[in-house]
């Protein structure tokens, strides 16, 4: 007879499935635990399961992304400059610097109207933020932040209030008061609380929430009172750069543009997204919906503008010249959607005709890069905002 | 001043592609047949070969990218600012001049996209050569970033002194006109490096961007199963055709364009233009006759209708006419539910119930039975959305039956043929007749009419108070235009200077981090005075509010 080895097996109850079958040890997350011999199968399977999971869902994502490039090209019968042909030509434009706002020591950074359009609001380097009467250039408050590079500044719709944020990674709410004896500072609000940076803010329709954009590649929805986060929105694989809100009729949905080169649009409620773009060849650097709110355009560093439709789920146009080199740094529409002003960090500023895609005017002033660019709530004019520490409102 | 960082671990991300883009337009103007006419350039004795006039380079960028001369200097000067191309004469500052000032190409060792740190020690050895080989020739800012940088890096002097003397032995060796070249040529990359005070720096990139994507906290499983997620979902969504979709902007466009001040002008003026700010008080928020204009884009869009205090005024009129006010008030209350503070939720989802979806309800909204029974289950745990459902329906009914009905009226017949055209003003020849910018008052500043102390604010459901009015100095001022044709100069500069204590209170709710939002006095729900109409905020008056603003005389005359 030839030797025989035999296996000594515990029989108890797994600690997977509970059932009562031999039980070998194994050793999870340096856990010892006694799994039956199916769970210690399953188990081993789940590892290669997660190992192999990662890269076929990037392939599976990758193939779903042409899948849907395809889609989106079935519908496109004609392209917009085509389209445009009957539109008359806009004649020359003359626009001027109408006014220059001074009074920053560092480069602005961002800039926000107020509703009663012309109040702004201006944040910069230093981490002064000033409001100004634009129309009579005078300064009306000012508060510094405890912080440098103040990105996102903004205008609440009743007025009374200024939200921004930088490199604290907050959003902090002043409320402003024309009362001598009161520090604007004592009465701040700390709203958002993010990982990195602050890049954009906006008020939604009322003072009471806001939403945030962050360098850690989430937006953020809060409310101002109790500053609790109401709705998060992950999706960016990269920061967060920029965002505008919808003016939708139900109001719900907001665009973000990242350096991921993509452009998102979520749906505030569910925190889902709704849609993405993704054709720039660069950071965005900045989104604003067209009037309707059927479309929106976004400013790149690779020196384009490209205007998406939402319903056609798709690019279609793209504002760029082989002149233009620098990147675009911040676009608006006018008030009809016929132009669009973008900011440049070449110091100039670029109107283009929306419809035609041609550029119908360069406007020289500034000089340094064009970091932020309004305008304003009844379309008479824009400001632009420069690292040159100063501001320019056009007309 | 930081020079832009390098990318970093993890992916290298493309930091300036404005760079490459330079190079390309860089290497273009060398080309031999399509490039920039290139000359000899006689300075002193030397002969430098290979160099371009500024005019020449304006021309060429002219010409290659059919822009205007303003342009393409302004282009050129780009160039050169980055260190493309350097003067040859007076290299300390880097412009374009378009006459015939010589310049040169730089040598791509010295391109900015090579990214080399330009470090101290680099910089010290080329100041130190510049001291030896002509005493007194640093500028007083390298004067003092050679002193600084000698006391910094003390200890490396001999080496820094020694490098000098090298390198300056060495190019001894070569012809004068190649000397002359590559001082120069070192000379444009220190100017773009180290820019001397006065001149923004061209290396300066603002914020690092990018750095989460090397904590690699996004490329995940859940990261990829959420695009994938999305992709699903948009494959599945309906598109409509791009013929359909660009026609509507052409519309749009078209409808738009005549009440677009910047493509069409505005009556009388345009602000900013002309410093008279009567166009905004014509078009203020709460105006007694609106503009021919404004009252036309009632007729553009519902929303637009909603939007503007002074139409949604006359349509809750018209709808007062019809009976069937309760929509529109139901739907403000929405509103301010959806967008008003977390805290007040309950208390106001509670409200709403009882005036507009209890049975036997005051005002009660005919709502449609499924949306009503998902609406009242709903309401078992109320958030702000809880509402969504009932409102889109109501404004849906309003939108398609109680709007198009509204445009055909009477009531919106009249307000077209009353509303006002105003009369062109032509910008004021003469500066001593122009008047002075009045400053307007700050949405901030309560209004003047307040008595004292506003009494407790926040109590349930009959706090009166809205946080979002501030109502007192926009309605005088649009009187008093109303009355005497002229912005009252009296608002402002008095009710900056009147300064009466600003009682800026918390909403009460026992918070002192409250977000300070004037509380306005409480005042009885019968009280005309109470209808202030509402101005930057789109929610409207207070919806509970049974009194109604068509017996404000402020809206008809």
């Amino acid at each position: 007879m030839c030797d025989q080895t035999f296996l000594v097996n515990v029989f108890g109850s797994c600690d997977n499935c509970f059932k009562q079958r031999a039980l070998r040890t194994v050793f999870k997350k340096s856990q010892q635990l006694s799994y039956c011999s199916i769970c210690a199968e399953i188990m081993a399977a789940d590892g290669l399961h997660e190992n192999e999971t990662l890269a076929s869902l990037k392939s599976e994502a990758e193939s779903l992304k042409g899948k849907l490039e395809e889609e989106r090209a079935k519908l496109h019968d004609v392209e917009l400059h085509q389209v445009a042909e009957r539109v008359e030509a806009l004649g020359q434009f003359v626009m001027k610097t109408r006014r220059t706002l001074k009074g920053h020591g560092n480069k602005v950074l961002c800039m926000d109207w107020c509703k009663d359009k012309r109040r702004i609001v201006s944040s910069s380097q230093d981490g002064k933020v000033i409001v100004w009467d634009s129309f009579t250039t005078n300064k009306e408050h000012a508060v510094t932040m405890p912080c440098t590079w103040v990105m996102a500044c903004a205008y609440a719709p009743s007025g009374c209030a200024i939200a921004c944020g930088g490199l604290d990674n907050k959003c902090s709410v002043y409320p402003l008061t024309f009362d001598k004896n009161e520090n604007m500072a004592a009465k701040k609000k700390s709203v958002a609380m993010h990982t990195n940076y602050l890049s954009a803010c906006s008020f939604t329709n009322s003072d009471m929430q806001i939403l945030t954009a962050s360098g850690d590649g989430t937006c953020a929805l809060w409310d101002v009172e109790s500053g609790q986060l109401l709705q998060s929105f992950h999706g960016h694989g990269a920061d967060v750069l920029c965002l505008d809100l919808a003016p939708s009729e139900t109001g719900n949905t907001f665009v973000s543009g990242g350096c991921d080169k993509k452009a998102m649009v979520w749906d505030m409620r569910s925190g889902q997204c709704v849609q993405a773009f993704e054709t720039h060849e660069s950071d965005i650097n900045s989104v604003r919906y067209y009037p309707s709110g059927d479309a929106f355009a976004s400013g790149s560093d690779d020196a384009t503008c490209r205007l998406y439709d939402l319903r056609a789920d798709r690019e279609v146009a793209i504002y760029s010249k082989e002149s233009i080199i620098f990147g675009a740094s911040s676009v608006d529409f006018s008030l009809s959607g016929r132009l669009l002003f973008a900011g440049y960090n070449d110091y100039t500023i670029n109107v283009w005709d929306v419809l035609k895609g041609s550029r119908v005017s360069i406007l020289f002033g500034h000089e340094n890069r064009v970091s932020t660019l309004r305008v304003s709530p009844d379309g008479t004019a824009f400001c632009s905002g420069s690292w040159d520490h100063t501001l320019r409102v056009w007309a | 001043m930081a020079a832009g960082p390098a990318p970093l671990g993890g992916h290298p991300r493309a930091q300036r592609p404005h760079l490459s883009k330079m190079e390309r337009v860089v290497v273009s103007m060398q080309d031999p047949d399509q490039g920039v006419k290139m000359r000899s350039q006689r300075l002193l004795v030397t002969v430098i070969p290979h160099a371009v006039t500024g005019n020449d380079v304006v021309e060429w960028l002219i010409q290659k990218y059919c822009i205007a001369e303003d342009e393409a200097l302004h282009l050129g000067t780009l160039l050169v600012q980055h260190g493309y191309l350097y003067p040859l004469r007076d290299p300390r500052r880097l412009l374009l001049r378009p006459d015939e000032t010589p310049y040169r190409f730089q040598t791509p060792y010295f391109w900015m996209s090579t990214l080399w740190p330009a470090a101290e020690l680099d910089y010290a050895i080329y100041l130190a050569k510049k001291n030896i080989r002509k005493q007194g020739a640093l500028v007083d800012h390298e004067k003092a970033h050679y002193d600084q940088l000698h006391r910094k890096i003390n200890h490396t002097w001999d080496l820094v002194v020694m490098q000098a003397r090298e390198q300056l032995r060495a190019a001894k060796q070569r012809r004068k006109g190649d000397r002359l070249v590559i001082a120069c040529q070192e000379q444009t990359y220190w100017l773009v490096n180290r820019p001397p005070p006065g001149v923004p720096s061209v290396l300066e990139q603002g914020p690092e961007r990018g750095s989460c994507t090397a904590r690699q906290v996004q490329m995940t499983v859940d990261f990829y199963k959420r695009e994938i997620e999305c992709c699903r979902k948009a494959l599945g969504r309906t598109r409509v055709k791009s013929s359909v979709c660009l026609e509507a902007y052409l519309k749009f466009s078209s409808q738009r364009g005549p009440h677009d001040p910047l493509l069409s002008g505005c009556l009388p003026s345009n602000p900013w233009v002309t410093d008279n700010d009567t166009y905004w008080a014509m078009n203020a928020p709460s105006v007694a006759v609106p503009t021919k204009l404004r009252v036309e884009q009632w007729a553009f869009s519902f929303r637009e209708l909603l939007e503007d205090p002074v139409g949604r005024a006359h349509f809750m009129d018209f709808l007062q006419t019809e009976f069937s006010a309760e929509n529109l008030s139901f739907w403000e209350a929405c509103e301010e539910l959806r967008h008003g503070g977390q805290a007040q939720v309950p208390a106001l989802v509670d409200a709403v119930y009882q005036q507009f979806l209890a049975p036997g309800a005051a005002r009660w909204v005919n709502i449609d039975s499924r949306t009503m029974e998902r609406t009242l289950e709903g309401l078992g745990r109320p958030h702000r959305h809880v509402l969504d459902d009932a409102q889109l329906h109501i404004y849906m009914l309003m939108k398609k039956d109680s709007y198009p009905r509204f445009l055909k009226s009477d009531l919106y017949k009249d307000l077209l043929a009353e509303a006002v055209v105003p009369l062109e003003m032509k910008r004021r020849v003469f500066p001593f007749m122009w008047k002075p910018r009045h400053s307007s008052p700050s949405l901030a500043l309560l209004p003047t009419s307040t008595s004292g102390e506003p009494e407790a604010a926040a109590e349930g459901s009959s706090q009166q108070a809205d946080p979002h009015k501030a109502g007192g100095p926009w309605t005088e001022l649009a009187e008093a235009w109303h009355s005497s044709l002229a912005p009252s100069p009296t608002f402002g500069t008095d009710t900056q200077s009147k300064r009466h204590s600003l009682v800026v209170t918390s909403r009460g709710h026992g918070g002192a981090g409250g977000c300070a939002t004037p509380t306005r006095p409480h005042q009885p729900s019968s009280s005309v005075v109470s209808q202030r109409p509402q101005l930057c905020h789109p929610v409207g008056q207070k919806w509970f509010q049974p009194c109604h603003p068509s017996t404000n005389q402020f809206w008809f005359k």
